[in-house]
């Protein structure tokens, strides 16, 4: 029987593991040196919070495994021997396969900034940054205040998490409003209003220099580049991204760049081995998206794909439309194709924003076909299945904005606003005859 | 019980959330309820009115005080820092010490109301004394411990109510929701009911429906309904109505939520007071197992009971089942049905039971009165009346007033009745036993019948085997009563099944594990695995009723906070991260789980039945093709 070995037991490897299972009666190993089972990296935020334990954020039920059959090892790979087709673990032991997924995931990417190896420096990525956050940021007695440095979706998470055990949050961007190299500057400047009301001191423009540390190597204090100011400090958070987790790799013959460089089958230069979800780079970018995809829809389309793959179906990884979804403390956001910051040369924007400051949406559409491109919607849901079927359709953001009310998936009686957003289109837009 | 993991780690813990408000706000609270305790322990306030308000003013002020210091200077949004941090909501000490304390006062509610100070005959004394001059006020009657009961519970739900509102302010589904359970306890559970009484009218809450309402049916209930005239028959036709109309009627379109997190009290007082243990509800699967077991029992339980007890009121209803048994101790028997057990052998038992005379009352007008051939042995005064002759005179007896009753003898002559003769009436129903058993083995087998044949694929095994297994059962149950002895049902009397019922299932698995639980198995432990009322609309719900929580395409990130806050235990994002819409029988439609969700993937909504259930085996987002082939497989 062929044995399928996956490394690492994120949301790519067990969608893969889960589907290859759904297709065939193979051998399935999935091995991690994280966690015992598959957790939500997403909801890592809530354990720390106390919305959830550990075991809430573990999808499946321990049993579930077992009983389709697939084993679960907790080892570190150290090394991957591709012509024996062997693995080496760290703990000692090797194990064979037939064919290899890696879908590693990610890591903290750092600058190389001085201090960075004292204690009380934390990413927030994986179960040990969590439990390392817990260590040195208990609560507001041992952790009076905490530095985050770089402004993107892990940073304002963690500043919600610690916001909730009463935590002073300084956070450090390099941008002027926080993740304006994604969000169009109104939506940057609104999410940057709300995560200042939750009393978090939010510093525009700003980089780090250094860590500093006291006597006992655990941090103290950090410098800021522009200013030179030291800001005392228990703990420093790293959230300026995430890069692939592929220094075990190093040695090996699969081919790496910034991630472990795959085609769109998602195989990697080495036959019978693949890679899947955080770690993989394309060769080719596909459409707009960047070669390395660090997101968790991305993660799991690519186990449903490589699945048809190694059951024998051998099937391109061919993501339709763009979307995401992220909360940035009280505020909901979903985007739906592609709304860029620094708009490209064809794209236009109309922007409606709610005098509450607590919902905003974008839409981008093409200056000249008026062909809607992409929305961004803040504090009002709407629905992935119209949006990827008005992408299909190639309809106009006059249809879109228009026929609004039908995408719109907030709770039932809650105030709808399209009336109020097709008022303001009409007002800001020629008469499109 | 495993014990439950508050932190990982081993430094420190995470701050004490309640603030020095919270505190005041607890003590203001607390001391509202310590003066029911001085109470309980027969301390005799002088003045219980103004006691009482202060009692419950201060209860009422205290939590809503509570409620301002912990939400009322946050952003609107969801609330659940530190859930599973405090003692009280993570069974930890304060957890258990609540739920001993609950289940302690239940106990001695249903089994020991006189610890509580109830006096059957006299002043009330203790907690329940100080209760008296609001009873006094609405219906007029001194308080029971059920009054004293109501009374807590209904401050329960408003002023939990109000917490619940504040802490999701942002969400209006909740918030009219919120609205709603309150106003149906304080109207139709509360006041109504009293006010009822108080004109002389039968004690009905008119949201409380069969079988939730176990002893709607109740010999003693229907008895109430008929003597109240056309009040009482209203009562009893909405009580019906409510059953087989209003309830699948409004199931259809709104799914259960609009009784089980809408109307009813049950659900009312776990959404409110019992919000804050909803996560402790148990997700395994185990347990779902179990819950469909046990529920699905306990409407065949309810079933058989009610079936039982009406046959044997309308057994109890036929002359021919006078025995010296029955008691008639100086009553005047009226009877109506010619036909069966021959005249003599009914008036015989009759006088056996110490009726004082017999009237056979000729209901039809046009037909001949019977007569009596053989008069060996009765000594008591029986003679035979028209009703239509009548109809003045027998309204006065029913009053209790002195009446003449025309007879329809050869003599031509009349019967004094004297003031406050009792009386017991036989054969006034149109409905036979025989009828009602068959009525009821018919509409079984037809609901029965139409799940096999037009619903049987929406059916997993296990549920159709345990539906035929169920079918089986009761119609043999019933078969068995209508062919064996009389008044029996297999082998217990149907007053023992009513009783057994009242404690086992009313009492034990609706008071004390239902709400005494809280703190320890979450809040909807009764309504998830015994409420028949719920298990009758969650088997509409999941199989013919628009409603259903929709997926939204593939966003959902698999993070659990909807399964976690599932108060039926139901794991929503075992469906969710597939893009399957949500369709379970236990869904109450509380809304929280779309409340919670941080990526905006649910939503409660009411549409066409078809295409409900839409699993994706691929989720949205990805390439058209490979959906095709995955759907198609």
């Amino acid at each position: 029987m062929e044995h399928i070995v996956l490394i690492g037991n994120g949301i790519a490897g067990v969608t893969a593991a889960r589907h290859i299972r759904k297709l065939s009666d193979k051998k399935i190993t999935i091995i991690s040196a994280e966690a015992d089972h598959f957790f939500s990296r997403t909801a890592l935020m809530y354990v720390y919070m106390g919305h959830m334990r550990w075991t809430d954020i573990e999808p499946y039920e321990h049993w579930f495994w077992k009983k389709n059959n697939l084993e679960l090892k907790k080892a570190y790979v150290s090394k991957i021997d591709t012509v024996s087709k062997t693995l080496q673990f760290k703990e000692g032991g090797t194990m064979q396969y037939d064919k290899l997924i890696i879908a590693s995931g990610s890591t903290t990417n750092t600058f190389g900034w001085e201090g960075l190896e004292s204690d009380g420096v934390v990413g927030m990525v994986t179960k040990q940054d969590l439990e390392q956050i817990k260590k040195y940021a208990p609560n507001n007695d041992e952790c009076p205040r905490a530095v985050l440095i770089g402004g993107g979706l892990i940073g304002v998470e963690l500043a919600e998490m610690l916001r909730t055990r009463n935590i002073e949050v300084t956070f450090l961007i390099r941008e002027e409003n926080f993740w304006d190299s994604v969000l169009p500057q109104d939506e940057a400047a609104m999410i940057s209003r709300h995560i200042k009301s939750h009393g978090v001191d939010l510093q525009n423009n700003t980089n780090l220099d250094k860590i500093i540390s006291d006597e006992d190597g655990k941090v103290r204090a950090i410098l800021t580049k522009e200013t030179g100011q030291e800001i005392p400090c228990s703990m420093v958070g790293i959230c300026t991204g995430v890069k692939p987790n592929i220094s075990f790799l190093e040695g090996s013959t699969i081919e790496t760049d910034r991630g472990i460089l795959v085609n769109r089958k998602l195989e990697t230069n080495v036959k019978d081995v693949y890679a899947i979800g955080d770690c993989a780079q394309q060769r080719e970018a596909i459409g707009n998206r960047k070669p390395v995809e660090a997101v968790w829809y991305t993660g799991r389309m690519m186990g449903e794909t490589v699945a048809q793959t190694i059951c024998g179906n051998p099937f391109e990884y061919n993501p339709g439309h763009w979307f995401n979804s992220a909360k940035f403390f009280d505020i909901e956001y979903q985007t739906y194709g592609w709304v860029f910051s620094d708009k490209k040369e064809y794209e236009a924007h109309f922007h409606w924003h709610h005098e509450d400051d607590t919902k905003c949406i974008t839409i981008a559409y093409h200056k000249e076909t008026r062909a809607f491109l992409g929305i961004n919607t803040f504090g009002i849901r709407l629905k992935h299945k119209v949006f990827d079927q008005w992408l299909n359709e190639h309809q106009k953001v006059d249809f879109v904005v228009k026929n609004l009310k039908k995408a719109n998936f907030d709770p039932e009686f809650y105030t709808h606003f399209e009336t109020d957003i097709l008022q303001k289109f009409q007002q800001h837009q020629p008469v499109n005859a | 019980m495993s014990t439950i993991q508050r932190d990982m780690s081993l430094t420190g813990q995470p701050p004490k959330t309640i603030t020095t408000q919270q505190k005041i706000a607890s003590a203001i609270g607390l001391i509202g309820f310590a003066i029911l305790i001085v109470a309980f322990f027969n301390v005799n306030f002088p003045n219980k009115t103004l006691w009482l308000s202060l009692s419950l003013g201060s209860m009422a002020i205290g939590i809503i005080w509570f409620t301002k210091a912990a939400y009322g200077n946050k952003h609107e949004g969801i609330k659940n820092d530190g859930v599973y941090f405090k003692s009280l909501s993570s069974r930890g000490f304060w957890g258990w010490v609540l739920g001993i304390a609950m289940t302690l006062f239940y106990v001695a509610l249903y089994w020991f109301p006189q610890y509580l100070g109830l006096v059957q005959d006299g002043d009330n004394k203790g907690v329940v004394a100080l209760f008296d001059p609001l009873s006094k006020f609405l219906s007029g009657n001194p308080a029971s411990q059920w009054f004293l009961y109501g009374t807590l519970y209904t401050l329960a739900i408003l002023a939990f109510g109000i917490k619940f509102i504040w802490k999701y302010r942002h969400n209006r589904y909740e918030v009219i929701r919120t609205f709603s359970v309150m106003f149906f306890q304080l109207a139709f559970a509360f006041v109504i009911p009293e006010i009822l009484v108080r004109l002389n009218q039968p004690y009905y809450d008119f949201k409380n429906v069969w079988p939730l309402n176990y002893d709607l049916f109740a010999g003693y209930k229907i008895d109430e309904f008929i003597s109240a005239g056309d009040v009482g028959l209203i009562m009893l036709i909405f009580g019906l109505l409510s059953i087989f109309v209003i309830t699948p009627i409004l199931t259809y379109k709104y799914g259960k939520r609009w009784y089980c997190s809408w109307v009813c009290g049950c659900g009312g007082l776990a959404e409110t007071a019992g919000d804050p243990f909803r996560h402790l509800s148990d997700k395994r699967q185990v347990a779902w197992k179990v819950e469909r077991w046990v529920i699905h029992s306990v409407v065949v339980f309810v079933t058989v009971m009610t079936t039982a007890v009406l046959f044997s009121y309308l057994q109890g209803n036929e002359s021919a089942n006078i025995s010296e048994w029955s008691n008639l101790d100086n009553k005047m028997v009226f009877i109506s049905d010619a036909e069966g057990k021959p005249l003599n052998e009914r008036i015989l038992a009759a006088q056996k039971a110490g009726a004082s005379s017999v009237v056979f009352l000729n209901t039809d007008p046009n037909a001949k009165a019977p007569t009596l051939e053989n008069t060996d042995g009765i000594t008591i005064d029986y003679f035979f009346a028209s009703e239509a002759e009548n109809k003045e005179a027998l309204e006065k007896i029913n009053q209790g007033k002195a009446a003449t009753l025309i007879t329809d003898s050869a003599e031509g002559a009349n019967f004094n009745v004297t003031e406050g003769q009792e009386t017991s009436y036989y054969d006034t129903f149109w409905i036979s036993k025989e009828f009602f058993v068959w009525f009821i083995i018919g509409l079984l087998t037809l609901v029965f019948a139409w799940v096999m044949l037009f619903k049987r694929e929406q059916l997993a095994k296990d549920a159709k085997y345990g539906a035929i297994g169920y079918f089986v059962v009761v119609i043999s149950i019933l078969l068995f009563t209508y062919f064996s002895s009389p008044g029996k049902l297999f082998f217990f009397e149907a007053y023992e099944l009513r009783k057994s019922y009242g404690f086992v299932i009313g009492a034990m698995f609706s008071g004390v594990i239902g709400v005494g639980f809280y703190p320890i198995f979450g809040s909807r432990v009764w309504c998830r695995f015994g409420c028949p009322m719920a298990a009758i609309l969650g088997f509409q719900q999941r199989l013919f009723s628009k409603f259903r929580i929709t997926t939204n395409g593939g966003q959902c990130i698999s993070c659990g906070n909807c399964s976690t806050y599932c108060e039926m235990g139901i794991d929503v994002r075992a469906y969710a991260q597939k893009g399957e819409n949500i369709v379970r029988s236990s869904c109450v439609g509380c809304g929280i789980c779309s409340a919670v969700c941080p990526r905006g993937v649910l939503k409660l909504e009411n549409d066409s039945m078809n295409g409900r259930i839409d699993g994706n085996e691929i989720l949205l987002g990805n390439d058209v093709d490979l959906m095709k082939l995955m759907n198609s497989k």
